[in-house]
């Protein structure tokens, strides 16, 4: 009886000490990609700070002004202006009622709106 | 194990017996061998315990002291295995508008230096680096190069390509350093209150960037503390605002041919600085040196905060507001306004030889701009009071904004401030201050009363009021007087009317002193001091124009009326709507009626 509890001991010491080396192993393997995943991560935060320069550098007011000028053949972009504001009852409702009365009948919707539409 | 003796063995107590001896003395003998065998044994176990024992203690000291010395001679290493990951910040905090624009960050970027022993072939590395960057010395590269010199500097920041192009040349002794360089995206845009950086301590590997001026050096402390390297510093100033404020500002600089132009733009009630501006400016990417030139022409002067002037007639409204507080006056009271004024040798008259006279009531007094009538009105009010109020509007001290020129900014007082200093302040001339002063005090005067600080750094959450200067009624006085300087179209302001925004302000219009004293006669500071809306007031906008003159007409007009008054007047139609201020349409008996509901 003692002899196989010393079997089961020392076969129990083996099985731990090469778990304890796969262990090891994959640790230092875990280690090895943390660090590299860190390089990266670095990278790019360096890109990332890059980027935003860029951005705040090509959306710097005075080039979306001059932007802005060039392009207003097609755009039409003018400064923000106090007459550009409004109230909301200057706003007309929509034409409610004549679209009520042409759709009133389920029938007639596909064909009534292409008959609103120019 | 050996076998037992017995204590009295038979055959030798037998044959003791029958000699006579006693059988006694051989159980002793016996038990005296037995126990010395016992002794023995025991001792000997004791002593290999204790052996173990030791060679434990032993190999546990042996293996602690391998341990540090294992600890003490490896070379640091960070933990690897932290799982959150340790970010790689920058080394300097970046700075932002109030909106989160970026206004200052950081760029990663390369130095050049060389280590000549190196080197291979010398002169043909020196000619590339000549070809390469234009602005070094050839022969005096060469020199270096082929001299006793073990490591030279040859550019601080180089571009890529530039570091591309160094790189072809192939030489070994030409390396690279890492470097972290401040760069604003925006250029010129908001020059002054940026400042600038410079490099501290370098090294090969890294070089310290410290603040040279503005913001980055009055707070350099956060921007360089590394806890900060994630959490940018967060102005008051609008971005769009700024801009829109410098292209009408600059716009107007060049119509009226002047030298300098400066604007504050600050937020009323809470002493934010939304926009400020100073006309020249410079590019913060690469700083002018000081060459030796004026304060007023180089384009590093901040004229907003570093600029004193004698501000003229905007110094007014303190007086009516002063003799309105302290009771001596009400908007209506006639004040006598017949020039010239004469105290002692000296006579005080009205601009161009107007008369306003006999008697003008404290409202007219503003919207006329009458020189006269502020003297009386001083003069009732007194040295000790008028020092005292002027004081409480902050004209006593550098103003707290931050920026390192700032502290050095004081306005300039008069040295003995006699009666006669009383009443050439009260309209304006004698005492010199800042526009950024004057921005305060119109703050602090028509928000309803109340001190305000101004500052650069965005206020989040409740402001606390400052404490009180004037009364509510005084302010709202006060206001109601700027709002008909514009919108009497007998004001010197009435150019400053903008459609829906109710602007109320005040010009000003000084002659600059000469160097050699006295004062130039064609030669001006035009300032004119507004708020808007005027009702509720939002915003103060000071404009000041250095050398302004409207040549449009017959002959160059140089008022403040004439050149600050429209500038300002552009700048507020185009920034209140970006400010979010919706245009309304005035109705005194709607003002009327909120003044009652909230008295």
């Amino acid at each position: 009886m003692r002899s196989f509890y010393f079997i089961v001991s020392a076969l129990m010491v083996m099985g731990l000490a090469f778990w304890a080396y796969q262990e090891n192993y994959a640790t230092q393997q875990v280690l090895r990609n943390v660090s590299q995943i860190q390089r990266d991560i670095g990278h790019q935060r360096e890109e990332l700070a890059v980027l935003k320069a860029e951005w705040a550098y090509l959306n710097r007011p005075e080039r979306l002004r001059d932007l802005a000028e060039i392009n207003f053949d097609r755009l039409g972009l003018l400064p923000f202006l106090p007459e550009q504001f409004g109230r909301v009852d200057q706003i007309s409702f929509p034409a409610e009622e004549d679209l009520l009365f042409e759709l009133s009948n389920p029938v007639d919707v596909v064909g009534s709106l292409e008959a609103i539409e120019p | 194990m050996s076998i037992r003796t017995p204590l009295r063995p038979l055959a030798r107590v037998l044959s003791a017996r029958s000699k006579g001896e006693n059988p006694d003395t051989i159980e002793r003998e016996n038990l005296r061998l037995r126990h010395e065998e016992m002794r023995d044994s025991s001792r000997l176990r004791a002593e290999g315990r204790l052996l173990v024992l030791g060679l434990c203690f032993v190999s546990a000291f042996v293996v602690v002291g391998l341990k540090m010395g294992q600890v003490s001679a490896t070379v640091p290493e960070e933990p690897r295995a932290e799982a959150s990951g340790t970010p790689i910040l920058a080394q300097r905090a970046d700075i932002v508008d109030r909106n989160g624009r970026i206004l200052a960050t950081n760029r990663v970027t390369n130095s050049l230096y060389a280590q000549p022993q190196e080197m291979i072939d010398p002169v043909h590395a020196a000619q590339e680096l000549a070809r390469i960057f234009p602005d070094l010395d050839q022969d005096r590269l060469i020199r270096d190069f082929t001299g006793k010199r073990k490591f030279l500097w040859i550019k601080k920041k180089i571009a890529p390509e530039q570091q591309q192009a160094v790189h072809d040349i192939g030489e070994p002794g030409l390396l690279f350093g890492p470097r972290e360089e401040r760069l604003y995206p925006n250029g010129k845009l908001a020059a002054h209150i940026l400042g600038g950086t410079k490099f501290g301590r370098e090294g090969v590997m890294s070089a310290e960037i410290v603040g040279q001026s503005g913001i980055e050096k009055a707070r350099d402390s956060y921007l360089s503390d590394p806890s900060n390297g994630d959490k940018p510093l967060q102005l008051s100033i609008d971005l769009t605002v700024q801009s829109t404020v410098r292209e009408v500002l600059y716009g107007g600089m060049r119509m009226l041919d002047a030298k300098g132009a400066a604007a504050v733009m600050m937020d009323a009630q809470t002493g934010e600085i939304v926009a400020m501006v100073s006309l020249p400016d410079f590019d913060p990417n690469s700083r002018p040196t000081f060459a030796g030139q004026k304060d007023g022409e180089n384009p590093r002067f901040n004229r907003a905060v570093q600029g004193v002037y004698e501000l003229g007639s905007t110094f007014k409204i303190f007086a009516a507001a002063q003799a309105m507080e302290i009771g001596i006056a009400t908007p209506d009271t006639l004040i006598e306004a017949k020039p010239p004024f004469r105290w002692g040798k000296y006579t005080i008259g009205e601009f161009e030889g107007h008369n306003y006279g006999p008697m003008l009531s404290l409202n007219d007094m503003i919207v006329k701009s009458s020189n006269v009538a502020t003297a009386h009105v001083a003069q009732q009010i007194g040295v000790e009071r008028q020092q005292s109020f002027l004081k409480s509007l902050g004209f006593f001290e550098a103003t707290p904004v931050e920026l390192s020129e700032a502290p050095s900014a004081k306005p300039l007082l008069p040295p003995h401030w006699s009666e006669l200093s009383t009443l050439t302040i009260g309209f304006g001339h004698g005492l010199s201050a800042s526009p950024l002063h004057l921005a305060t005090a119109y703050a602090s005067l028509l928000n309803g009363g109340t001190r305000v600080e101004p500052t650069l750094i965005k206020r989040t959450g409740f402001t606390p009021k400052g404490p009180r200067v004037v009364r509510e009624e005084v302010s709202t006085a006060s206001r109601s007087m700027l709002r008909q300087v514009v919108s009497n179209p007998a004001g010197t302001a009435s150019f400053a009317e903008v459609p829906g925004y109710h602007v109320g302000g005040k010009t000003g219009t000084a002659n600059k002193p000469k160097p050699t004293g006295g004062y130039y006669d064609d030669r001006n500071i035009n300032t004119f001091a507004s708020i808007f809306p005027a009702e509720n007031p939002k915003y103060v906008l000071i404009v000041t124009m250095d050398e302004a003159s409207d040549t449009s007409g017959p002959k160059p007009r140089r008022t403040a009326g004439w050149t600050a008054v429209p500038v300002a007047a552009e700048v507020i139609r185009r920034t209140a709507p970006l400010l979010g201020l919706r245009p309304e349409i005035e109705s005194s008996a709607q003002a009327a009626l909120t003044l009652t509901a909230s008295r």
